[in-house]
């Protein structure tokens, strides 16, 4: 005989309106090893959680019911009121009527009868539970942050301050992400190179950061606390332990490749550091472009290196990196639109995106820092179209957040280095965020032309060879406008980076939609994932400006310290366990396990099961045909137990 | 009155259970005749406890988990898939329309999908009437 204790909670009106719960406590109540049942407001604040416990000491109650919202919100809150109160807290069960009742009818019968039916199957399976004992694990004290944006580079160095070792992944050759290639930042029009390479070189020279740049991810192996990461160190061909950055090699290759870094505008030797400023300031060798792996001669390079530093023969590795915690700062492609063939980017040379735009502007870029196009020629009228991708059902349905601020931003810095006529095509002014109204009054004032509409298309003028007409509606008149201008800026989507979904699989988390990472709780935990100890940072979660990635960085260094600060943690106790009376021998477990946590005991031939391997899954239990295995808290007993509650009403 | 169906309904943690927690917070309605079971992985989800639903009386078995591809615990829902598809020949051996089993991959960002799904079932059996032929009269 159990003695159960039920927590009605209303939520406010969240739960009340389309569920009695007076009524449901008093169901409750008629229940079979129900002691006690009462429904309350707010039952996780504090009167709530306090009510809970002093009835488990005056009722003396061994298990408790609460009936209130997901588990995947406050079964936490709960388990914490339960251990307070001196009971195991695996003696606790969530019934979740509010995100799977309350919210989903408008049915106050249908709610009822459906609650009643859940709270049932609560406690059919909560007579069943057996306290268990959570396990206890060292945690390794370092951290890993993939990606080495402007995100990963701000959590690197927070964490890297408060003394934890940190590895900080990269896949270029350089670190500093999208934000080194931009020219000036809104609102401030601070110059993007001076507020970050400081950080860089930072990154370079603390003692507590290992930086890998050219690196992936290839495995992740382990858990919370303990993971076990594979990098494969991609081949360089230039052994930057021999280098001494004198750049010579640089100088002399007659090898062509397209600079990622200037989006393309201009080529770049084989061997190459990204930019002036790149951290590392070591040369790579890109192999398409590289005269001696296309042709078997060349090795020029290799002749004028005093360092003996080139090596062709150098191969990827692979380096084993252990830590706590993990925080992924990946952060995001800007939308190839090319397919929106609409706009001409790609067909007409006046077109061009945004992040070509912004090494326009800059002073180490293709053009010095003077607004040319690709003909050579200054223009003399300039579109921004915003909202190319985004805002769009067929493509990005989400608003990108920052390509109003930054077309703004390059409406101000054409004004400044050009004697354009510049307009602006968008669909609605997005300036929610501090001191971006304000610029955005500041650019208005800028002799800068609004036109409140999307741009619908780009074509070549027909009367002037070279310049481009931009067709669109203008909302606030009505009417369909044509303006010829020389120059096309299209302002697109940010999207997931192409390989996101592979690095979500790498790490066990969910994506939404688009494919950027999916937070545990949009609210309440949105560094989180449902990977325990992996967070997310930055772009790679959805659109944000620079501040709000730093802040989100800073916040999931604090997140990972949460894990790493301590020596020790404790893991769920939902593991599975052999019961070695019934084991078959079949060894059935040992093959299905994706972690190889059953191993077979040869000498007294059964299986068994590595505890601290387990994840608790419940395969293994699944297939033992002789229902030896017993997966901890989801025994076959009380799943069991839980659907004939179900079923009963 | 018209027949309500009762569904069983077993969701995995990290995907179907979240979707279906996703359709919740986005305030999509229902039908109210699924109860869903928690567990941590679809691959815990034993052919006796479908077996087990429909003698309880179950009008209809709805599974829930992650993509393929996508298990939290890597694998799992691999063999959920090919055990739940064995178990689907059983119970049409055993004379259970198969219309009355569903499995479906609902991830956690998919809580329209799960509105629907549910939606779109409980019509299904709602139009195959009652299920006698496994339930145990108690």
């Amino acid at each position: 005989m159990s003695r159960i204790g039920v927590f009605v909670c209303h939520c406010g009106l969240n739960i009340a309106k389309t569920v009695r719960v007076s009524e449901l406590a008093q169901f409750a109540a008629t229940l079979p090893d129900v002691v006690v049942a009462k429904d309350y407001k707010f039952m996780c604040s504090t009167p709530g959680q306090e009510m809970i416990a002093n009835d488990i000491k005056q009722h003396k109650l061994d298990r408790i019911i609460v009936t209130a919202c997901s588990p995947l919100m406050h079964e936490q809150t709960f388990r914490k009121v339960l251990a307070a109160s001196g009971l195991n807290q695996y003696l606790l069960t969530i019934v979740n009527i509010r995100e799977q009742v309350s919210w989903v009818t408008h049915d106050i019968e249908e709610g009822t009868a459906k609650a009643k039916a859940l709270l049932n199957g609560a406690v059919y399976r909560a007579r069943l539970l057996a306290p268990l004992t959570s396990r206890v694990i060292d945690v390794n004290p370092d951290v890993m942050v993939i990606g080495a944006g402007i995100a990963g580079i701000q959590a690197a160095l927070e964490l890297a301050n408060t003394g934890k070792k940190v590895y900080l992944v990269e896949k270029n050759s350089t670190i500093g992400g999208h934000m080194a290639q931009f020219d000036k930042t809104f609102p401030t029009l601070d110059c993007s190179a001076c507020i970050l390479t400081p950080k860089m070189d930072s990154i370079l020279q603390h003692k507590n950061i290992t930086m890998l740049t050219s690196c992936e991810v290839s495995e992740v192996k382990g858990f919370v606390g303990n993971f076990d990461i594979t990098i494969r160190q991609k081949a360089r061909y230039v052994d930057h332990g021999k280098c001494n950055a004198c750049l010579a090699c640089t100088e002399k290759c007659p090898g062509k490749g397209v600079s990622e870094w200037d989006e393309g505008l201009v080529k770049r030797k084989a061997i190459y550091i990204p930019f002036p400023q790149a951290v590392p300031q070591k040369p790579v060798i890109d192999r398409d472009s590289c005269t001696f792996f296309k042709k078997g001669k060349c090795r020029l390079c290799e002749k004028v290196c005093e360092q003996k530093a080139i090596d062709f023969d150098q191969q990827d590795t692979f380096i084993q990196v252990k830590a706590g915690a993990v925080i992924l700062a990946t952060g995001y492609d800007l939308m190839d639109t090319k397919p929106l063939i609409q706009y001409g980017y790609g067909k007409y040379p006046g077109v061009y995106n945004a992040l070509e735009v912004e090494r326009l502007f800059n002073s180490a870029g293709p053009t010095g820092g003077k607004v040319t196009m690709r003909d050579g020629r200054e223009p003399q009228a300039i579109a921004v179209l915003h909202c190319i991708g985004s805002r769009d059902k067929n493509n990005s349905e989400h608003c990108s957040r920052v390509c109003c601020m930054y077309s703004l931003k390059f409406a101000h810095l054409f004004k400044e280095k050009t004697s354009a006529d510049v307009y602006q095509f968008y669909i609605d002014m997005r300036a929610a965020g501090k001191g971006y109204e304000e610029f955005y009054n500041r650019i208005i004032g800028e002799d800068v032309k609004f036109i409140r509409g999307k741009g619908a298309r780009v074509a070549q003028s027909p009367d002037e060879e070279g310049r481009l007409i931009v067709e669109a509606e203008d909302t606030i008149t009505g009417k369909f406008i044509k303006v010829p201008v020389d120059m096309v800026v299209l302002s697109p989507a940010m999207v997931p980076r192409a390989d996101s979904r592979d690095i979500a699989r790498l790490f066990n988390l969910s994506t939404d939609k688009q494919g950027f990472f999916m937070e545990r709780h949009p609210k309440l935990a949105p560094l989180s994932t449902m990977s325990e100890g992996i967070f997310i940072a930055g772009v790679c979660q959805s659109p944000k400006d620079i501040p709000d990635t730093v802040a989100q960085a800073n916040g999931a260094a604090a997140e990972a310290l949460t894990i790493v600060v301590k020596d020790k943690m404790e893991l769920e106790a939902t593991t599975a366990m052999v019961n070695p009376a019934s084991c078959c021998a079949c060894q059935n477990c040992v093959r299905v396990c994706p972690y190889g946590a059953p191993f077979f005991n040869e000498s007294k031939g059964v299986s068994e099961i590595n505890e601290a391997l387990c994840k608790g899954c419940g395969l293994c239990a699944s297939v033992c045909p002789s229902s030896a295995i017993i997966a901890r808290h989801f025994t076959n007993d009380q799943v069991l137990a839980e659907m004939e509650g179900l079923m009963e009403f | 009155m018209s027949f309500e169906p009762k569904i069983l309904g077993i969701a995995c943690n990290w995907c179907t259970y979240t979707g279906a927690d996703l359709a919740g917070t986005t305030r999509l309605e229902y039908p109210q005749n699924l109860r869903v079971v928690r567990v941590m992985c679809s691959s815990r989800i034993n052919p006796s406890f479908i077996f087990r639903a429909f003698q309880l009386g179950a009008d209809g078995v709805l599974v829930g988990g992650c993509h393929p591809g996508d298990c939290h615990y890597n694998t799992g829902n691999l063999y959920a898939r090919r055990r739940l598809a064995v178990t689907r020949k059983i119970l049409e051996f055993a004379g259970i329309e198969p219309g009355r089993f569903r499995v479906e991959w609902i991830s956690a960002s998919e809580g329209n999908k799960f509105a629907e799904v549910v939606t779109e079932f409980t019509r299904q059996i709602k139009n195959l009437g009652p299920q006698n032929k496994f339930k145990i009269s108690q």
